[in-house]
């Protein structure tokens, strides 16, 4: 199953390493990483997606608790929270099909980024499953270059 | 106050003596020369050992035998790759160290300079903790850290990373009072609600077994866990890590369990209903096969690592603390729960299926030497071991009586670990006989550092079961891969008192069986410098019982199938 877990650490040199580093040596291939500052300046968030079994999952939990430089970890994973992401995506689109191209920009009020006689660039933000679906609509027009910056997530309150 | 500056190296042995560091295991190379400058007139003793593994090894042996942590220290490159093996079975087996290493100067870090290895990167799995120290002005609150995360909470090794450029640039130096980790505060109280239901759960059990592990030696908790079995009266298993947290002369003791324990404590624990779990991990080498291992029995389980918790067995009732205080706690509100009939049947099977071993024929049998080393020490011996078969029988065949008494690789299993850590055993303490037990293969993967128990005149006793094989491998060979000896045998060996006396160490081989009092009487006579003591036993002695790998209680192997 998928999981999403935010881990708040402290905002040095190794850190991603350490984290990374306790999912590589159980061969666990991260979905997403991200890694940024947050309100306070000596603090990292990295959101973590990954999926894997959940007996394992919650020992990675437990390990990562252990690390001296992670403050805390939270699985996001069934709980309330806020995911954004943004993605970039150029299609091929000539003149003759910007405008169905623009039309599902504005569905998914894409951005337009870029644009050529043979391509159009677009930036997109939203929840995953948003982003999901703009690609797919996307899809038939020949997409030559794409990347999502993965997901940022926050608990609700 | 005004504060003179200081250079790094300086900084660095101040530090060690405000941690009261009393002695330093290591090995000089080029970037930690300047370190070694000043710790040619520091207040502590340093010991040269012929090896970076030796050296930590060593460290780990002081602090097993000490409950302080051990310090060990190398230079950069092979100097920090060579300590490896020896801070991973540190690692294993939760044991507090600061293992310090060289670095090339932090402008040359990554441009692959001579003698450069990246040693945070490498010991990132095997640490607790490590540091890369990248200015001057840190490196006393870094060891001040490093000392403390290294011996508080699950203890384990913590290795700083010096740049020479950091040892010799300057700083004031003020050693802080206190360590603030926000991240970083282990639990010792166990919760009380939690306390309190295990306490109940244990009243109502009719079978319950308590097992021990090393977390109780390293809590220094087995005073309370002798109260504990004293108020409760439930029987007493413990890992090889666990060896002397309990007396095993004590009639509620069922020695060891797992792979090659005792079959009344696999038994017990395979039957109970209740497994009070006290600073143990269940490791594979204790459970076999997890689904067998306890089919009735409910679980509480005392430790201070909460990954320790539900890792492998699920845990019914999880008390996340230190062995010492929550036994404490534990025993003042527990009241025992009538098994009067359990232990009867529990002490029945032990009295019915003793550890034993056949004696015919007229070789010397490896666990006859392990019976008399414990009769004509009196038990009062402090014992190391190497890896393998000459472990188990170590474990079995001593009974250990007390906590810091049995010291061995258990979680990697390192072979040349005895010797060394034997050395820094019996520096930890002198008043006591250390004797390393090992093999004819182990002995020869550290003998380096022979000379250095010369050396320093530790009256350290070498044991070998010499058996010409690696007697483990050869043992599961026969039983379980159809006898084939592949480079298990190592019958093309030196004579070992021969090297005894090049290294100026005393040698005695002992070839039957009349020979092995006088042999071991002579040992401990000798007070001014180690003794090898080459055992030539029965080549093909099995180490019974045995749990075959993965499996369970009910498919142990007692004895020889002929």
């Amino acid at each position: 199953m998928m999981h999403v877990i935010s881990v708040k650490v402290e905002n040095r040199f190794g850190v991603l390493a350490r984290v990374a580093g306790l999912f590589s040596a159980r061969g666990y291939n991260i979905d997403s990483l991200t890694v940024s500052q947050t309100e306070h300046s000596d603090i990292s968030v990295m959101t973590i997606v990954l999926t894997g079994d959940d007996r394992i999952i919650e020992q990675v939990k437990k390990q990562l608790n252990k690390l001296i430089d992670v403050i805390k970890v939270t699985d996001l994973t069934g709980h309330a929270s806020v995911q954004r992401e943004l993605a970039l995506v150029k299609v091929n689109a000539s003149p003759a099909k910007r405008t169905e191209v623009f039309q599902i920009a504005e569905i998914f009020k894409a951005q337009i980024v870029d644009i050529s006689l043979k391509t159009i660039a677009l930036e997109v933000t939203g929840d995953p499953e948003r982003i999901d679906s703009f690609i797919e609509l996307l899809r038939p027009y020949s997409i030559k270059e794409m990347i999502r910056t993965g997901r940022v997530s926050m608990a609700r309150d | 106050m005004f504060l003179l500056k200081i250079s790094g190296a300086e900084i660095l042995i101040e530090s060690l003596k405000k941690e009261g560091v009393e002695v330093m295991f290591g090995y000089p190379g080029g970037v930690v020369i300047p370190i070694f400058h000043h710790i040619f007139d520091a207040p502590f003793r340093f010991i040269l050992t012929r090896h970076e593994q030796g050296a930590v090894h060593a460290a780990d042996g002081y602090a097993r035998a000490s409950g302080k942590v051990g310090v060990a220290l190398t230079t950069s490159g092979p100097g920090a790759t060579n300590a490896i093996t020896g801070i991973a079975t540190a690692h294993m087996d939760s044991v507090p160290l600061v293992v310090i290493t060289g670095q090339v100067s932090t402008s040359m870090i990554g441009n692959d300079a001579f003698q450069e290895a990246d040693t945070t990167g490498i010991t990132r799995p095997i640490t607790k903790h490590n540091y890369l120290v990248q200015d001057v002005n840190d490196l006393a609150r870094i060891v001040k850290e490093a000392f403390y995360i290294a011996s508080t909470g699950r203890p384990g090794p913590v290795v700083i990373d010096i740049p020479v450029d950091v040892s010799k640039g300057e700083a004031k130096f003020a050693y802080p009072d206190e360590v603030s980790l926000r991240s970083y505060k282990p639990v010792y109280k166990g919760h009380p609600v939690q306390i309190e239901k295990a306490c109940r759960l244990i009243e109502s059990s009719k079978r319950p077994v308590i097992y021990a592990g090393g977390g109780v030696i390293s809590s220094n908790a087995s005073d309370d866990l002798v109260a504990f079995v004293r108020k409760t009266g439930i029987p007493i298993t413990t890992t090889l890590m666990g060896l002397g947290a309990y007396p095993e002369t004590d009639r509620l003791s069922l020695k060891m369990l797992g792979m090659h324990g005792t079959f009344y404590a696999n038994r017990a624990v395979h039957d109970s209903d209740l497994l009070i779990a006290v600073g143990a991990r269940f490791d594979d080498r204790v459970t076999g096969n997890v689904n067998e291992f306890i089919p009735e029995a409910k679980v509480i389980h005392v430790d201070i690592d909460p990954a320790s918790v539900s890792k492998s067995v699920q845990v019914d009732i999880p008390i996340v603390g230190d062995c010492k205080s929550v036994l404490h706690e534990m025993t003042k509100i527990v009241k025992p729960p009538q098994i009067q009939e359990w232990v009867e049947k529990i002490l029945k099977i032990k009295e019915e299926n003793p550890l034993t071993y056949g004696t015919a024929g007229t070789k010397i049998k490896p666990q006859m030497v392990i019976e008399r080393i414990y009769e004509l020490t009196k038990g009062a011996a402090i014992i190391t071991t190497e890896v393998g078969q000459n472990q188990m029988w170590a474990a079995q065949f001593y009974q250990f009586t007390e906590p810091r008494s049995f010291i061995s690789s258990g979680g990697l299993g390192t072979m040349g670990f005895g010797f060394p850590a034997a050395i820094g055993a019996q520096l930890a303490r002198p008043d006591r006989r250390v004797i390393d037990i090992a093999g004819d293969g182990s002995i020869q993967m550290n003998i380096q550092e022979l000379i250095v128990a010369v050396q320093h005149r530790l009256p350290i006793i070498i044991a070998i079961l010499n058996n010409g094989f690696l007697g483990m491998v050869r043992q599961w060979q026969q039983l379980f891969w159809d006898k084939r000896y592949s480079h298990s045998c190592i019958s093309f060996a030196p004579d070992f008192v021969k090297l005894a006396e090049a290294y100026g160490a005393a040698g005695i081989r002992i070839e039957s069986r009349d020979e092995v009092d006088k042999a071991i009487k002579k040992a401990l006579s000798i007070k001014d410098r180690p003794t090898i003591l080459d055992f030539h036993v029965d080549r093909e002695e099995n180490v019974y019982p045995i749990i075959p790998a993965g499996k369970s209680v009910k498919e142990m192997i007692t004895r020889e199938l002929v």
